[in-house]
């Protein structure tokens, strides 16, 4: 039972350490702290985020407005610290506010009108962007002390690589993950929600509660990424991170968490990030590929893990059926 | 005998729309203005007729597949994809038949992929139509080889920008294709097997329904009416821009299909209610620009209009509005009364 939940896991650290070994085989350049160091930066919003949709996931559900999410944090910020003169800190702390507050609202709709999350989160979706168009359609920079400071943060790994705080805030987000999720009654609640709902009703999991709060804590992780997405780019724009629930979404599955609920790793979703990036470096060394490659591999890289996962399930069933054949 | 049950079904739909247009008449006065020139109709009904085209075919093949429980978030790729394939076909001198023929065909060849995931490998229709949503703009892509092709075959001009009787062809297009779905599926036992399948698929695999072909049939019919959507979009323009041709469509479409009054749980559906949906839609979006709000409220309206489905559709309101009219004496009747719409319009 184990193994066959682990085999995922391992099927997808395998194609990690064959791609990469294989861009090496390549470009020999590909094995440097700086492209280690600039997969971390470049993808630190993404993974952030991706480690609450794990959570949505494992718990059966889905969560369409991180995307939105991302690009409000950005503009309330930027226009926050800007034009109203909130400092720093503190507008941080109101956005984080505000994004838990709209996915606990989201699950709570979802629990207690007992509607699909995908249609529920689409709604959030639009309400998330539209609120980011009604503060600034501009892309509105961000000039605070703050962020050249948190910019400035950054480890020199040997060979020049920088580990930069962006970076190492998603190793931080990654490991914080594992642990609620494996080592806390919380975690456990989700699973169980996730391998089936009804059970776990009877079994006395609080239902509720932890919808509400597993959604609240996919937008709390989504502002932080959409923090993180403001210190890359400083700036914050209405239209961006269009689409990035996706990107979310394919990294998980390719990170060997199973779309159903109930089974999957936090520590996948790292290796699904870091596969994602690891293409999108590859057609960048390489030059002459098109970037629109990449969204055809991550394609197929999805298909191949969901067959993956459907035979892997069809054959636990199987042995199931062997073993007890009444 | 089915029409009043037919019209009964979409009242509330229909309802919804006569408000928003009054609502349009009195911030614009000249709303309501239809006039004639060269040969065409124009004013802004038209306008919502005509800009609402490619919601409106999607919506078809969407509610279709709502109808057996699924989702097909692969349809505003898919129409990037034939609009490329479109634009890539008639500038190398194919003729127009034949384009639009191999069009189509792949705009099927989309939609049976994702239904023989659905129907063959059982994987949920969320996840197996996100695999073409995301690979989809990166085969168009391929196609069009990164540029907006662009194309001047007067034929093809005209399915975008055309007009029978002085009526836009796209309009005629989704009306036509609309009335045609809606015979195929209700004047036959279809309609009856597709919503069978959405609310028990095991049940009705058992009850000797093939799910499995009629999965399949299902969305390569949304594959089709994306391939015709794209095409009317790629015509508009008179290019193919597998960037932002059909960009977030497959969110209006679905939106579309849940205001026209489908449930997402599958089952029983209304292609009528979902094309007067995609209709609604597109009134408060030109609403809202002759209201002169910018733009940008258009989602944060979308955002309220989901939510006020979704209390009147879940089962908890359902409860309470069954608490209050399940008042003694009413209590068997009701029931009875509530079911009789489904099997008129089943027929």
């Amino acid at each position: 039972m184990t193994s066959s939940r682990l085999f995922p896991l391992a099927t997808t650290f395998v194609i990690f350490l064959i791609a990469y070994g294989l861009c090496i085989a390549e470009f020999p350049n590909m094995l440097s702290t700086r492209v280690v160091g600039n997969l971390l930066t470049d993808n630190a919003f993404l993974g952030i985020a991706a480690v609450g949709m794990t959570f949505v996931i494992l718990s059966g559900g889905i969560d369409l407005s991180i995307g939105s999410v991302i690009a409000f944090t950005g503009v309330f910020l930027a226009v926050a610290m800007g034009d109203w003169g909130v400092p720093p800190v503190l507008a941080l702390v109101i956005v984080l506010a505000l994004t838990t507050a709209f996915g606990a609202l989201m699950g709570a709709m979802i629990h207690y009108l007992a509607m699909p999350p995908f249609i529920v989160t689409l709604a959030g979706m639009f309400f998330a962007r539209g609120m980011a168009f009604l503060i600034s359609i501009d892309s509105v920079p961000i000039t605070a002390d703050l962020y050249d400071t948190l910019q400035g943060l950054y480890y020199r790994m040997p060979g020049g690589g920088r580990l930069t705080f962006i970076g190492v805030a998603m190793l931080a987000v990654v490991l914080l993950g594992i642990v609620l999720a494996h080592f806390t009654s919380f975690g456990r609640n989700v699973y169980a929600i996730g391998g089936n709902r009804q059970s776990a009703e009877l079994m006395g999991v609080p239902i509720a509660r932890t919808t509400i709060l597993i959604y609240a804590l996919s937008s709390f992780l989504a502002g932080l990424a959409g923090i993180a997405f403001s210190l890359y780019t400083s700036a914050g724009y209405s239209l961006a991170a269009v689409g990035v629930e996706l990107d979310a979404i394919a990294a998980v599955v390719i990170g060997g968490t199973l779309l159903t609920g109930g089974s999957g790793y936090v520590a996948g979703t790292l290796l699904g990030i870091l596969i994602m990036g690891l293409i999108q470096t590859y057609i960048v060394f390489d030059g002459t590929l098109s970037s629109w490659w990449t969204k055809i591999v991550i394609g197929l890289l999805l298909f191949s893990f969901i067959a993956l996962q459907r035979g892997l399930v069809w054959l636990s069933a199987r042995r199931r059926g062997a073993a007890m054949p009444a | 005998m089915t029409m009043p049950a037919t019209i009964k079904r979409v009242l509330p739909q229909l309802a919804a729309l006569v408000v928003i247009l009054a609502l349009n008449t009195a911030i614009a006065p000249g709303f309501l203005d239809i006039a004639y020139a060269n040969g065409r109709l124009y004013g802004s009904l038209i306008d919502i007729l005509n800009r609402g085209a490619p919601v409106a075919l999607l919506a078809i093949g969407m509610t279709l597949v709502i109808a057996t429980r699924g989702i097909d978030l692969s349809v505003g790729a898919v129409m990037a994809i034939c609009g490329a394939v479109a634009a890539a076909l008639i500038t190398g001198d194919h003729s127009l038949a034949a384009t639009i023929l191999m069009t189509l065909g792949v705009g099927i060849l989309c939609g049976l992929w994702n239904g023989a995931l659905v129907a063959f490998l059982g994987i949920q229709p969320i996840i197996a139509t996100l695999i073409l949503m995301v690979a989809g703009r990166g085969i168009a892509q391929l196609i069009t080889e990164g540029v907006i092709l662009t194309f001047n075959d007067p034929g093809l001009i005209f399915v975008g920008s055309g007009s029978v009787f002085g009526m836009p062809f796209p309009v005629i297009l989704w009306i036509v294709i609309g009335i045609a779905a809606s015979l195929i599926f209700r004047t036959t036992a279809l309609g009856l097997l597709v919503e069978a399948i959405g609310i028990n698929r095991r049940a009705s695999a058992l009850a000797g329904i093939g799910t499995s072909a009629l999965l399949l049939a299902v969305y390569a019919a949304s594959g089709l009416c994306a391939a015709v959507a794209g095409i009317v979009a790629a015509a508009d323009i008179r290019g193919a821009d597998a960037n932002n041709a059909g960009l977030w469509l497959e969110l209006d479409a679905i939106l579309a299909v849940v205001v026209g009054g489908n449930s997402l749980m599958g089952g029983r559906f209304s292609i009528a209610g979902s094309l007067i949906g995609a209709m609604i839609i597109q009134s408060v979006n030109t609403g809202i620009l002759l209201a002169g709000f910018p733009p940008e409220f258009n989602l944060v309206i979308k955002a309220a209009i989901i939510v006020v489905i979704l209390v009147v559709q879940s089962p908890a309101s359902h409860t309470l509005f069954a608490f209050f009219k399940h008042r003694p004496g009413r209590a068997a009747e009701t029931p009875a009364g509530a079911a009789k719409p489904e099997e008129g319009g089943a027929r």
